[in-house]
C-alpha cells in the first residue's frame, strides 16, 4: 500500500470522493425535482382556478370544473380525530415505558408497540374493511348516537365505513409513531432533573409532571406533528375505509373524502388534462402540508437530542 | 411514603421564595438550604402541586398526602391502562389475520395465478413473485445511493451541505408514500408512456433512501476514529479505509438500515397504484406492468367477492409474516451486534 502510485491513488480517492457527493446531491435534487414537478404538472390548474380550488366544493370532470374543498375537510378532520384519541394514548405509553413499567418489561412492550408501525396500511385497511367497521357500526356508533346524538358532530345514522373509521385506524397508525418519539424525548431528560423532583418530595407522577413533560415539551410536541404529518399523507387505510362520498357532513360517523383517497381512487383512470392537473394540484398541497409539518417537528425534535425521530416517520 | 414527608418541606420553601413567604413562621425553623432547582425548569409547575401554605413542617395532613399518592397512583394506572388499550387493536389485527389467512392458505396460492370471478381456487403466485421483482429493483437503486450518501454525511466534513442533506433526507422520509408515486409517474410513466415495474422500482427506492442514509451515517459514526486514524497512518487511501475498514466495520448495522427500509417498502401500496400498476399475469418484463401483494391485496379487499376476500386476507398473512420476519430479524440481527461490540 505505501509504495502504491500516488497518481492511481489520488485518482480512486477523487472517484469516490465525486460518488459519494453525487449521492448526497442526489437526495437534494430529489426534492426539489419533486417540489417542482407537481408545480409544473398542477399548473394548468393552478392558474385556472387560484385559491377558488381551496374554497370550491365542485369536483366535476365533464365540464372540468375542480375544487378541493371536501378532500381538504376530510383529510384535517380525519387526522384532527386521529390525534385526539391518539395523543392521550401515546403520551400515556411513552411515560409508563420510560418512567413507571417494570425494567424488563420496558423493551418487549416497546416492540410490541413498534409492531403497530411494522403492519402494511393495506392490511389495516382490510382489518378495518371486514372488523373495525361493521363493530363501529354495531356497537360504539348507535351508542354514541344514542347519548349523545344531540350534539351535530355525533349525529346519526351509523355507516361504518366513514370519517369515524378512518380516524380510528389512523389513531392506531400514528400511535407508534408519536409513543416511540416522545418516550425518547422524555429518556433524553437527564437524571438530574428526576433526582431534583424526587428530593423535593414530588410522588412519582408529580416528578413526571413537574420534570420531564416540560423539559421534554419540544420533542413530544415534534412527535405530535410528526404523527400529524403520518396521518394526513396516509393513503390506503384511509381510502379503504373513509367511505369516498365527496360530501361536506358535520357528523364524524358519515363518509367523506380525502385528499390522498382521491388521488388513490381517480388517477389510475385519468392520462392528462384538467382532471389530472386538479389531481396533481391536491398533491401538491399535501405536499406542503407535510413539508412544513415535518420542518417544524425536526427542528423541534433536534431540540431535544432525540434521534428516534427519523427512523419513525414514514407514511 | 416517610421520604415524601421530608422532602415536600423542600418543595414549601421553594414556593415561598417564589411567592412570598408565608406569614406565619413554621414552629420548627427549617433546617434545610433551599434547593438548588435549575434555572431552565418552569417554577416548579405553578398549579401542578397544590400544598396548602399553612402545612406545617414536616407537615401536609395525612388527607393532602394520601390524596397526592393516590393521584400519583391514579395517573400511574392510566399509564399503563393505555399500553394495554394499545396492544388491544395489534392483537385483534394479528389474530384476524392469522385466523382468516391460514384458512385461505395452501400452496397453490403461492404457485398460481388469479383465477377470474366465480371460479374457486387460484393464488397470489405472480403478486409474490412481482412484490420481490420490485423490492429488488428498489434495492438497487437505494443501497448504493443511500449507502453512499450517508457516507457523505459521516466521513466528509463539510458542515454546511451535510446540514441540508440532513434535512432534505428527513424532509424526504416524512414525505406521503403517494406523492412519490405521482411524482414518480410524472417523471417515468409520462415520459415512457408505459406503466413499469421499473417505476414501481424507482419509487421504492426513492422511499428507502432516506433511512438507509441516515442508518449508515449513524452506524459510521459509530466506528471508534482510532480505525479510521491508524488505517490513514499507515497510508492506506482514503477511499480504501472508508470501503474496507469504516464500512466492513460498520456493516451489521447498514444491513439492518437496509432490512429495515426493505420491510417498510414491502408493504408499500400506494406509490405502486400508478406505477407498477398491476397485472393478472406472471411478470413478463421489467418495461411491463406488474402485479405486487399490497395492490392485489388492495384490490381484491375492496371487490365484492368473498372469494376475493378470502385471498386477500391469505395475502396478508403473506405479507405481514415477510414485514415481520425482516423487521425482528433486523432488530435481533443489531441487537447482537451491539452485545459483541460492547
Amino acid at each position: 500500500m505505501q509504495g502504491a502510485n500516488p497518481l492511481r491513488r489520488r485518482l480512486g480517492d477523487s472517484i469516490f470522493t465525486a460518488l459519494v457527493f453525487l449521492a448526497a446531491f442526489t437526495v437534494i435534487i430529489l426534492m426539489a425535482m419533486m417540489v417542482y414537478e407537481l408545480v409544473r404538472q398542477s399548473l394548468p390548474s393552478i392558474e385556472q382556478f387560484g385559491l377558488r380550488f381551496l374554497i370550491s366544493r365542485d369536483w366535476d370532470p365533464i365540464n372540468n370544473i375542480y375544487g378541493g374543498l371536501p378532500y381538504i375537510y376530510g383529510t384535517v378532520v380525519s387526522s384532527l380525530l386521529a390525534l385526539l384519541m391518539s395523543v392521550p394514548l401515546s403520551l400515556g405509553i411513552a411515560i409508563f415505558l420510560s418512567q413507571f413499567a417494570p425494567r424488563w418489561l420496558r423493551s418487549p412492550l416497546g416492540i410490541l408497540v413498534d409492531l403497530l408501525a411494522a403492519i402494511p396500511s393495506v392490511v389495516y385497511g382490510l382489518w378495518g374493511i371486514f372488523v373495525l367497521a361493521p363493530f363501529l357500526d354495531k356497537t360504539v356508533e348507535p351508542f354514541l348516537i344514542r347519548y349523545l346524538g344531540g350534539i351535530p358532530i355525533f349525529a346519526g345514522p351509523a355507516f361504518g365505513v366513514g370519517l369515524f373509521a378512518a380516524s380510528v385506524v389512523l389513531a392506531i397508525m400514528i400511535t407508534p409513531t408519536i409513543s416511540a418519539i416522545s418516550r425518547e424525548a422524555m429518556l433524553n431528560v437527564s437524571r438530574d432533573q428526576k433526582e431534583a423532583a424526587q428530593a423535593l418530595g414530588a410522588t412519582p407522577w408529580e416528578t413526571v409532571r413537574m420534570s420531564f413533560l416540560p423539559l421534554a415539551r419540544p420533542g413530544i410536541v415534534g412527535a405530535i406533528i410528526l404523527g400529524l404529518g403520518r396521518a394526513l399523507g396516509e393513503t390506503m387505510a384511509v381510502t379503504m375505509l373513509i367511505g369516498n362520498v365527496r360530501q361536506l357532513n358535520t357528523s364524524i360517523f358519515a363518509p367523506a373524502y380525502s385528499i390522498a383517497s382521491v388521488i388513490a381512487t381517480e388517477f389510475a383512470e385519468v392520462t392528462e388534462g384538467p382532471h389530472m392537473a386538479a389531481l396533481i394540484e391536491m398533491a401538491l398541497i399535501l405536499l406542503f402540508i407535510t413539508l412544513l409539518l415535518n420542518l417544524a417537528a425536526r427542528l423541534l425534535v433536534q431540540k431535544t437530542g432525540s434521534r428516534a425521530a427519523r427512523f419513525k416517520s414514514r407514511s | 411514603m416517610s421520604e415524601g414527608n421530608v422532602m415536600s418541606e423542600g418543595l414549601r420553601i421553594q414556593r415561598e421564595e417564589e411567592y412570598g413567604a408565608v406569614e406565619k413562621t413554621p414552629r420548627l425553623s427549617p433546617p434545610l438550604t433551599k434547593p438548588e432547582v435549575p434555572s431552565h425548569e418552569p417554577a416548579a409547575g405553578g398549579t401542578d402541586v397544590e400544598i396548602s401554605r399553612d402545612s406545617e413542617i414536616f407537615g401536609q395532613s395525612a388527607g393532602r398526602r394520601r390524596s397526592r399518592n393516590f393521584r400519583s397512583k391514579l395517573a400511574l394506572t392510566l399509564c399503563a391502562l393505555s399500553t394495554v388499550i394499545v396492544m388491544v387493536p395489534l392483537a385483534l389485527i394479528l389474530f384476524y389475520i392469522v385466523y382468516q389467512g391460514a384458512g385461505a392458505l395452501n400452496l397453490s396460492f403461492f404457485t398460481s395465478l388469479p383465477k377470474p370471478v366465480g371460479e374457486s381456487g387460484g393464488g397470489m403466485g405472480n403478486a409474490i413473485v412481482g412484490s420481490l421483482i420490485l423490492i429488488g429493483i428498489a434495492a438497487v437503486i437505494g443501497v448504493p445511493f443511500g449507502v453512499l450518501a450517508g457516507t457523505q454525511l459521516a466521513e466528509y466534513r463539510s458542515p454546511r451541505l451535510s446540514w441540508v442533506v440532513r434535512l432534505m433526507s428527513d424532509i424526504l422520509s416524512g414525505v406521503p408514500s403517494i406523492i412519490v408515486g405521482i411524482f414518480v409517474y410524472t417523471l417515468l410513466v409520462l415520459t415512457f408512456k408505459q406503466f413499469s415495474a421499473i417505476a414501481g422500482g424507482v419509487a421504492l427506492g426513492i422511499l428507502m433512501l432516506p433511512t438507509i442514509a441516515r442508518t449508515t451515517e449513524d452506524m459510521l459514526r459509530m466506528v471508534p476514529d482510532t480505525l479510521r486514524e491508524a488505517s490513514l497512518a499507515l497510508g492506506i487511501p482514503r477511499w480504501r479505509t472508508i470501503t474496507s475498514i469504516m464500512i466492513k466495520t460498520a456493516g451489521g448495522g447498514i444491513v439492518t438500515g437496509i432490512m429495515l427500509a426493505t420491510a417498510r417498502v414491502a408493504g408499500e401500496t400506494a406509490p405502486l397504484l400508478f406505477t407498477a400498476l398491476g397485472s393478472r399475469t406472471w411478470p413478463t418484463g421489467l418495461d411491463k406492468p406488474i402485479a405486487s401483494l399490497p395492490v392485489q391485496i388492495y384490490t381484491y379487499a375492496i371487490a365484492p367477492f368473498d372469494a376475493w376476500h378470502k385471498q386477500a386476507w391469505a395475502g396478508s398473512l403473506v405479507l405481514v409474516l415477510m414485514v415481520l420476519l425482516l423487521s425482528i430479524g433486523s432488530k435481533i440481527f443489531f441487537g447482537r451486534k451491539m452485545k459483541r461490540a460492547s
